[in-house]
């Protein structure tokens, strides 16, 4: 008996995800910034309707920070979603958020740049996530994802990162032996996030990557 | 209130038998194979979650029996899982049911993972393992 695939609606899916609440006070040296629930849900439905790496499937999102990728993974009839971040608030946030909408998904403290080695290879189907870029401080911590991410996966990792970047992941992208295909270009708006930021309003954009194994 | 096609969330989020079959300390420096990781639970909940045999079928291959056994045991839902997994379990709808009672449904909420070999302690809090080491310990 094949269980169907879950028929919710991108629209539906989007006004869900409106729900998730976002970081108190986001961290700029986690790059603590959410992915709009409008881009979380494009990204989500184009992974469950083109490639359909989510339903029935085990799902992680890496670097979860408020969960929205993994709560949506969960409410595209995903069987097991585990959400990993680094920080204790962001799960705090997450936490509350999972429990809000009485869905089921386990979290994990865990730092994602040791590759995620605390979690055996191949642990899950599908990982999504919305990496740091890696600006300044946390130079490499993008690609340091992707292998946390390759590590993790037996299908595929999906993930986003800077177009300016682009050639940069396609040359270790054939370093790691895997296939690498750009889905879409969306463009990221982080004006809200920091109230500090000075700048003057900056569209930045970023590609949807899919990774997965030759 | 969103509602999951799969099973109702509990109130409270807490770590899963699945998960914890993921987990291991390889990672300290001095730990060789750091699995599985000791569970100390002090408070364990069962919750409901719709029962998906093929979803459990695809899992039983990837899952390490022996860890799930060890894990179940000490959280006090090992009785009636066999020493090792029969070659037919796909059609022993029996076992299924409980194997997704303890991958799915037993969850521990708090309590302590604990390192096998150097018996370093993870704390659960809230549903949450924290893996985070010390520079010095990887
Ligand atoms: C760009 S945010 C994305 C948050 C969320 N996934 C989303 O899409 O809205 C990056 C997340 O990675 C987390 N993070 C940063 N460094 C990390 C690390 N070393 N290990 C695990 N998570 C990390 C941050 O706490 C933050 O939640």
């Amino acid at each position: 008996m094949a269980v169907k695939r879950s028929r919710l609606h991108l629209k539906e899916l989007e006004s869900y995800l409106e729900d998730v609440d976002v970081f108190d006070t986001p961290k700029i040296l986690l790059e603590q910034y959410t992915t709009t629930p409008h881009i979380a849900a494009c990204i989500l439905h184009m992974i469950h309707t083109n490639f359909d790496d989510i339903h029935n499937q085990t799902v992680a999102d890496l670097g979860c920070g408020c969960g929205v990728l993994g709560i949506g993974a969960k409410m595209l009839g995903a069987c097991h979603v585990v959400g990993i971040d680094i920080d204790t608030d962001a799960l705090d946030v997450c936490r509350r958020n999972v429990q809000d909408f009485e869905l089921d998904l386990d979290l994990i403290q865990m730092d994602a740049t040791e590759m995620c080695q605390e979690i055996r290879e191949n642990s899950f189907d599908t990982v999504i996530m919305n990496p740091p870029f890696g600006t300044k401080k946390n130079q490499g911590i993008d690609m340091k994802f992707i292998q946390a991410g390759l590590h993790l996966a037996r299908t595929a990792v999906y993930s986003l990162h800077k177009t300016s970047t682009r050639a940069h992941i396609e040359k270790k992208a054939k370093d790691y032996k895997v296939h690498m295909e750009v889905l879409a270009e969306l463009k990221f708006n982080l004006d809200n996030t920091y109230k500090c930021h000075k700048q003057k309003s900056v569209d930045i954009q970023v590609d949807l990557i899919r990774f997965s194994f030759k | 209130m969103f509602t999951s096609p799969h099973g109702k969330g509990g109130k409270q989020d807490k770590m899963k038998l699945l998960t914890h079959n993921m987990l291991t300390s390889n990672i300290i420096k001095t730990v060789t194979n750091g699995y599985p990781l000791k569970i100390v639970p002090t408070q364990v909940e069962v919750k409901t979650v719709d029962f998906n045999p093929e979803f459990i079928s695809r899992m039983l291959p990837k899952i390490d029996w022996p860890a799930l056994c060890q894990a179940a045991q000490s959280v006090g839902h090992g009785e009636g899982l066999p020493e090792a997994l029969t070659e037919k379990y796909e059609e022993d709808e029996m076992l299924l049911k409980k194997v997704h009672h303890v991958l799915m449904q037993v969850e521990v909420l708090e309590g302590n993972l604990v390192c096998p070999e150097t018996g370093r302690q993870f704390p659960i809090s809230s549903g949450i393992p924290n893996m985070l080491l010390n520079e010095d310990e990887v």
